[in-house]
């Protein structure tokens, strides 16, 4: 049977990757950004999972206006980085999982969630960016991720984007599909994106530490009351883009006490401002 | 019975909702084919007739010309969308962002590395932040 071992949340912000690509790595201003992601790397590769379901948000990149999928599985056997307009990002494809993804589609749309299932699109900052600042740099050609990974982008770009209490039940959903599925594979959930930042107006730039610090806490003691933040407390506390959080209790929602389970663990706390234009926040949960 | 969008009162921010997305379907759609390399290309041989190809409202192309994003936005461009034409510009998000303040670059990178701007004074419109209307432009130039 397999089984969610872990949780992992963290920014997806473009300039990580820009950073991360240029060799920027060491600069004093990026510095704080990456050591802060060293105990992550470590350990992917103490718990290398079998599996990555990762959640994250496309930014007019796979989805225009033409279609806007509130949430969309990908269920391909590979997909391509995308070029997001300045080229792109020189990383390894994403690997998929076609069989667990249509297991997970199959379930989750069966407890009444309406994905959209995506048989080809490219990935963008959203969804790789994560994969290396977890991973580590790799080689655009040699290099690989180290497992199959199953996109799921959620729709925060335009409203309305779904609550962070459906979120919240959608985790809880496809905890129960990976449970019904039959081969022994221990699989990792991943919430991308978030943190307070703002990217567009005069109002760009917003950053609420109190607010960042406030969400941590609650995600990892609290996560009803996480789920209970409405959209106007993230856009007037957290910044327009702030709303992107929603993403992150699609995770804390698969953990095993949503259902009832044990509580658990948070291995690694982090947040640091800024990057770019937002905070930066990251946290790996265990299942105990 | 309208719908409800309490988001309205926001100081400097415009949410991109359906009414916003209708008007700047075009203008987005064009952001979007900067997406492929040959277009960039043909988009900075020629800015103007590469825009007349589409749809756009002539205001949404003098807003692109003008590389006004705040204009942009007013127009219906959504900011991931408009992202596209500072990747072909060859600037990053963060000078499209601070680009949108009134500020230099350097003031608004040092407001980042400061610990940004703060959301006291900038949750409602009236109260008295930085990001309020009376206090445009912002910037110190």
């Amino acid at each position: 049977m397999a089984r969610i071992t872990a949780s992992v949340y963290t920014s997806h912000v473009p300039a990580i990757g820009a950073a991360l690509d240029l060799g920027k790595t060491h600069e004093p201003y990026w510095q704080p950004v990456f050591k802060g992601y060293e105990f992550g790397q470590q350990w992917m590769k103490d718990h290398k999972p079998d599996v990555i379901f990762l959640v994250f948000n496309d930014h007019a990149t796979a989805f225009s206006l033409d279609m806007i999928p509130t949430f969309a599985i990908g269920t391909a056997a590979e997909y391509q980085p995308a070029d997001e307009g300045w080229g792109p990002r020189p990383v390894p494809k994403v690997i998929g999982h076609p069989e667990l993804a249509s297991h997970i589609a199959q379930s989750v749309i069966q407890q009444d969630f309406d994905l959209t299932i995506v048989n080809k699109m490219d990935v963008d900052h959203g969804l790789t960016v994560p994969l290396s600042l977890m991973c580590g740099p790799q080689d655009p050609v040699k290099g690989a991720w180290p497992c199959p990974v199953i996109p799921f982008a959620v729709n925060v770009v335009q409203y309305p984007v779904p609550s962070g209490q459906r979120c919240y039940n959608l985790g809880k959903a496809i905890a129960k599909a990976v449970a019904s599925y039959d081969e022994d594979i221990n699989v990792h959930i991943w919430g991308t994106g978030g943190m307070s930042h703002q990217l567009q107006g005069p109002r760009a730039g917003l950053i609420n530490k109190d607010f960042d610090n406030a969400f941590l806490d609650k995600l990892i003691h609290d996560p009803e009351a996480a789920a209970n933040i409405s959209h106007i407390d993230y856009v007037r506390e957290a910044g327009s883009e702030g709303i992107e959080l929603v993403m992150w209790l699609i995770a804390r929602g698969a953990m095993a006490d949503a259902a009832g389970g044990p509580r658990p663990k948070a291995v690694q706390r982090f947040y640091h401002v800024p990057a770019s234009n937002t905070a930066v926040g990251h946290l790996i949960l265990e299942n105990q | 019975m309208a719908l409800d969008k309490p988001y309205l009162d926001v100081p400097g921010t415009t949410i991109f909702d359906a009414e916003q997305s209708r008007k700047g379907y075009w203008l987005n759609q064009f952001c979007m084919s900067l997406m492929k390399a040959e277009n960039r290309e043909r988009f900075k041989k020629d800015e103007r007739a590469y825009l007349d190809e589409w749809a756009m409202t002539e205001e949404q192309k003098q807003a692109v010309l003008a590389r006004d994003l705040n204009w942009c936005i007013r127009l219906g461009g959504n900011i991931y969308f408009l992202a596209k034409i500072g990747a072909t510009d060859g600037k990053s998000f963060q000078q499209m962002a601070g680009s949108m303040t009134g500020m230099t670059e350097e003031e608004y990178r040092n407001m980042m590395v400061a610990g940004g701007r703060s959301a006291d004074g900038n949750r409602v419109v009236g109260e008295d932040g930085d990001a309020q209307a009376h206090r445009q432009p912002q910037g110190e130039h």
